[in-house]
């Protein structure tokens, strides 16, 4: 029974789609129009004449017109014809089943052959068209009315030679009060229509008929609507969402078209399917947050320092010391930032604590301390940002295990892939999975060696933990004995001793991952947990790594304090000294200041350009390390098995050494430890955002070659799914943790005396304070100090944990009505389950009634009975009769929906809202198979 | 820009826009690829909208769907004959709904359409197996198979009448984590 199949989906579709609204509304009045048209098929065989020349906009029905020209044009009265021709498109579904829904006695597709029967009148049709159309918004209000549509039909047709304006000015008139509201509401629905058009599953050329029919008819009536004054102000608002939408596309076009890579991703993407891609995503998307934090660090720091600052040379701390000029110009101590790189903007200790700089009274110290914390609220809010939009796409995820077979079905093919071999192991790995889980389906456990599983697990995490607290302590021992180097002469040090710290560190996150997974090896995940425990791993490895580099860092840092302190009082001594000498020499008070050449100058050891080169340093090598790695690992490899194999004793492609495979976790934990490092130094070296933009462009390019040249896919391909909020994840504890020490320092350190933007403050933070004390007015640093208050902040606190304390409670009470819900369900299902295995209690209500009564009264009436044996007939008899019953049935009574109506089934699972009284229930669950609607109805006579 | 002009009015591209999640960049870009299937049969005009249709065997040999164990399913979805012939509206159709920007909803509902390998609107346990076992490359036996199918339809049919609906099917579909993530190509 077709017909009555595709009216069921039309049903569903239109539910699903949420299009009802919309729809509905524009479908019927598409019906009532064809009505309309169909009470005259000859005056607009008359129009066809006298409508030559078509508005270019109009060719898309006319085309279609030309192309169907076979389809018969008097399909007005053949019903079956029509039929026929719809089946003949086959799946062209939506639309025409849509159509079918509708139908009462005529239907949509046969207006559309009508529309296209008449193609030449195009204009002079939609003109009539639109009249009709405003006669049927009043038609809705006052019938009585009619005989005035009839009169303004006839003079559509009267001025078809006359412009669109004229007529609509003529119809204007007319209106009234309550017609323009009604008007007013059809506008919005056709905008709303055009707004939502693209989520329709229609064909193109439907939704392009019914885009330029709404956009015509919002035209045409736009200006219409308003009033006198009103009327003005109407249009202009108009123009002006005309114009916001124009420019808001333009900006949406050019939006995309700033997106960089999107090829080069897609290259890859269907190379190695989407689990590398996410990689690349996550590097664009890095970089595109390193750009805004360079735009900030360099436009609101860097550039007033250098536009209107003081020039390189003017003071000590922009001057190299006399005794490095000799090498302050060498490449090999450039590059390790000392010489003039070091006393360049690069770093901390270059910016003057001249309070306000240049023609526009800059604060530079101000705006330095601001900037670098606004770092931080920048990518807290946008990371957040992001991690919570991912959360919201990715599926609620609740029911994990409930359709372990179906998600695997539907949605295990990566419709990306675009390359024979990643689809090969995608469908090996398709096949495998399957073969798991009907495995696991059918034992449900592997009992046997679950101990030797669990002891391997164990023994896999404690060796693991050795290895961490192994290489936490070599990476403390190593910095100590860096210091210890730093104390002695830098001439006696060699390479080596000079970046042993970098050196061991980089060796280290070079060493220990490969490790990790070979130990990972003996734990037996499925390689998506793994990658997470592999991610973990060495998430807790670096961080180690980091943290113990930071305390030994800090370590340095109160000695360099100490020191300075003693180099502080020698220069104070000094110029005492240098002022009594004068006074006794002069024999004068008025001592003039004392000048010395800026690179003369004794100067304190200036530990944050200290902690800046050190992470610079780091940064480096750590690109050097891992571009190193890649030309060396994966490519040197690469070209080594391609060209050895061909005089090797044993296969090298598919044996041993073999291509690398793209080790996600490691590189996008480098990504993050990167950016971890960056946060960190970026305080203390503006110029590090700099280098990182550099890092991540280099490394989209070259990373995207290396892996599409010398990498093979994975064997097991497996999808990203939502790790990429797992990476997110990472990154937010990596700034939490990248931001400790940075506060930690500026809360209470003292900056060094000499150089810097605090320079000669006790703590940075004074800077504000200042501020806010001396330069805004007086109530604003009352308030502040009202703020900061501990009997104002207590509170708020408390408030804070309460109103999270509420919403967690809420969420949780959320949870738990979801939970019930689904148990619900399940419990309907599994009745239903019950019931069609046992028709027996078919009916629960039913069979209760029963047990009360137990004199069977309650047995379906025989009247009934007699309707549902010619049903069951027809069912027997096919499709075909049924149809053909139907038809004979139709201006009868719709037995089907008597019947259902008569007994709708009292327990069927509530999967949908409430529709439309005329639908019968039981169709909305799909057509009804032969038994399955006796079971509605109470039990069989027993 | 020049060459813009050509090939699309002004009012085809902004009607291109508002019917499918392109823009006018990716509608072009889209256009040549597809003209790029085949230069002599696509006319660089379509102002006039000329009534091309390409062959399924055109379609399913770009490099995005030609590794695709669906691709002759999706280009007879997507197709007005239902055999896989498209016409540009079509091809535009096609990958609009496989963008990235389209919503869950609409993917759901083609999706659906996909794996409805006899058209009858329900996904029943042959569409299942076809499914399979394209899938799988006829690597499971017939048990494994059935098996499978059994579970899937016992996972996912709400209504219990031996299939999956549409309903049954977005219902499922919602719910998986990884489906707006591989329901889609990019272009």
């Amino acid at each position: 029974m077709p017909p009555k199949k595709k009216s069921d989906l039309a049903i569903s579709v239109e539910e699903g789609m949420e299009v009802d609204a919309t729809d509905s509304g524009s479908e019927d009045e598409a019906r009532r129009r064809s009505r309309n048209r169909r009470v005259k098929p000859q005056r607009k065989v008359k129009c066809v004449s006298d409508d030559d020349e078509d508005e270019e906009e109009d060719e898309a029905p006319r085309k279609r017109g030309r192309k169907k020209r076979a389809k018969p044009q008097d399909s007005d009265e053949d019903d079956e014809e029509d039929k026929r021709s719809v089946k003949n498109k086959g799946s062209k579904a939506p639309r025409s089943r849509a159509a079918k829904v509708e139908r009462e006695d005529d239907s949509e597709d046969e207006r559309e052959t009508k529309k296209k029967a008449g193609k030449a009148v195009p204009k002079k049709e939609k003109e009539e068209k639109n009249l009709e159309k405003k006669g049927n918004v009043k038609g809705k209000e006052e019938k009585e009315k009619d005989a005035e549509k009839n009169k303004k039909k006839k003079k559509g047709k009267l001025s078809s030679s006359s412009s669109d304006s004229s007529s609509s000015d003529s119809a204007e008139e007319s209106l009234s009060e309550g017609e323009i509201e009604a008007l007013k509401e059809q506008v919005e629905e056709k905008k709303q229509l055009i707004a939502t058009l693209r989520n329709k599953p229609w064909r193109m050329k439907r939704r392009l008929l019914m885009l330029k029919e709404a956009q015509d008819f919002v035209e045409k009536f736009e200006g219409a609507l308003g009033k006198g004054k009103g009327r003005k102000f109407y249009a202009f608002k108009v123009m002006m969402t005309k114009k916001l939408i124009k420019f808001k596309r333009d900006f949406e076009n050019f939006k995309t078209a700033c997106i960089p890579w999107e090829r080069k991703i897609k290259e890859v993407e269907s190379h190695f399917g989407s689990s590398v891609a996410s990689y690349f995503i996550f590097l664009r998307w890095m970089y595109t947050l390193n750009l805004v934090l360079f735009g900030f660090q360099f436009g609101l720091v860097v550039l007033p320092e250098i536009m209107m600052g003081l020039p390189y040379g003017s003071i000590p701390r922009k001057t190299v010391p006399r005794e490095e000029q000799a090498t302050a110009m060498d490449l090999s101590v450039l590059l390790d930032f000392g010489g003039y790189s070091q006393y360049s903007f690069l770093f901390y200790g270059y910016y003057n604590n001249e309070k306000m700089i240049g023609l526009l009274k800059f604060r530079l110290p101000l705006s330095y301390l601001l900037v670098g914390i606004g770092i931080f609220g920048y990518s807290l809010m946008v990371v957040i940002k992001s991690m919570a939009r991912n959360a919201n796409e990715g599926g609620d995820g609740s029911d994990e295990g409930d359709f372990i077979f179906s998600w695997k079905m539907f949605t295990s093919w990566d419709y990306l892939i675009g390359n024979p071999e990643t689809a090969d192991n995608k469908y090996a790995s398709i096949t495998t999975s399957f073969k798991e889980s009907i495995v696991d389906e059918q034992e449900n456990q592997k009992d046997e060696n679950i101990h030797l599983r669990r002891f391997l697990r164990v023994l896999a995490n404690f060796l693991i933990l050795w290895c961490l607290g192994g290489s936490g302590y070599l990476i403390y021992f190593v910095v100590k004995r860096g210091q210890m180097f730093a104390q002695m002469n830098k001439e006696d040090l060699t390479w080596f001793q000079k970046n042993e710290v970098e050196f061991v560190m980089s060796l280290l996150g070079l060493v220990c991952p490969p490790l990790f997974e070979t130990i990972a090896e003996l734990e037996d995940y499925h390689p998506r947990i793994a990658l997470k425990w592999q991610l973990g791993r060495i998430f807790a490895l670096f961080l180690g790594n980091l943290y113990t580099f930071l305390f030994a860092l800090f370590d340095d840092v109160n000695e360099k304090l100490q020191n300075e302190k003693l180099i502080k009082n020698a220069t104070e001594w000094a110029l005492q000294e240098y002022q009594a000498n004068y006074t006794a020499y002069f024999n004068t008070t008025a001592v003039p200041p004392q000048v010395v050449n800026p690179a003369d100058v004794i100067r304190g050891p200036c530990w944050e350009t200290a902690v800046g080169i050190e992470f610079m340093k780091l940064t480096v090598s750590d690109i050097q390390v891992a571009y190193l790695m890649i030309l060396i690992g994966d490519f040197g490899r690469a070209v080594l098995v391609r060209f050895l194999n061909y005089c090797w004793c044993w296969d090298l492609e598919a044996g041993f050494p073999s291509y690398a495979e793209f080790a996600i976790s490691d590189n996008v934990l480098g990504l993050v430890f990167n950016q971890g490092m960056i946060w960190m130094g970026a305080f203390y070296a503006p110029g590090l955002v700099g280098l990182n933009i550099l890092r991540l462009l280099s490394s989209m390019y070259y990373q995207s070659w290396a892996v599409m040249a010398c990498n093979i896919p994975h064997e097991r391909v497996f999808k990203a799914s939502r790790s990429n909020n797992f990476y997110m994840g990472l990154l937010l504890l990596v700034l939490f943790l990248s931001l400790l020490p940075v506060v930690y320092t500026i809360m209470t350190m003292s900056p060094s005396f000499d150089c810097g933007p605090f320079s000669g403050q006790d703590k940075m933070y004074n800077v504000v304070m200042d501020t806010i004390n001396q330069d805004l007015p007086s109530f604003i640093s009352n308030i502040f100090s009202y703020a900061t208050n501990p009997g104002v902040i207590m509170p708020a606190v408390l408030l804070m944990v309460l109103a999270i304390y509420y919403l967690n409670s809420v969420s949780k009470g959320y949870q738990q009505a979801n939970k019930d819900l689904k148990k619900k369900m399940q419990i309907a299902r599994d009745e239903e389950k019950n019931r069609r295995n046992n028709k027996d209690s078919t009916n629960q209500v039913m069979k209760d009634l029963e047990d009360l009564l137990p004199n069977k009264s309650l047995i379906p009436p025989p009247a009934e009975e007699e309707e549902e044996t010619p049903i069951d007939v027809v069912v027997s008899k096919g499709k075909k009769s049924l149809k053909t019953k139907q038809g004979a049935k139709q201006d009868g009574v719709n037995l089907e929906r008597d019947v259902s109506l008569a007994a709708p089934n009292p327990r069927a699972p509530v999967t949908h809202g409430p529709r439309p009284r005329e639908r019968p229930p039981v169709n909305t669950r799909g057509p009804l198979p032969g038994p399955g609607r006796g079971r509605g109805r109470g039990g069989p006579p027993r | 820009m020049g060459n813009k002009q050509t090939i699309f009015t002004a009012q085809q591209l902004d009607a291109y826009q508002d019917c499918t999640y392109f823009t006018r960049k990716e509608i072009l870009r889209l256009f040549y690829r597809y003209r790029d299937l085949a230069p002599q049969l696509v006319p660089l005009d379509y102002t006039n909208h000329p009534d091309v249709k390409l062959p399924y065997e055109l379609i399913g040999s770009m490099p995005e769907l030609k590794d695709n164990p669906f691709r002759q399913r999706i280009a007879e979805v997507f197709s007005e004959d239902g055999e896989g012939n498209m016409t540009l509206d079509d091809f535009l159709d096609m990958f609009s709904v496989l963008s990235e920007m389209a919503p869950r909803d609409l993917k759901a509902y083609y999706a659906f359409k996909i794996y409805d390998f006899n058209d009858d609107d329900f996904i029943c346990k042959s569409d299942l197996e076809k499914t399979l076992n394209k899938l799988t490359r006829n690597e499971l036996t017939e048990d494994e198979v059935r098996m499978v199918c059994e579970k899937v339809i016992d996972e996912a049919d709400l209504d219990n009448d031996g299939r999956l609906s549409l309903e049954d099917f977005q219902h499922m579909i919602v719910r998986a984590p990884d489906f707006l993530s591989t329901f889609h190509i990019r272009i």
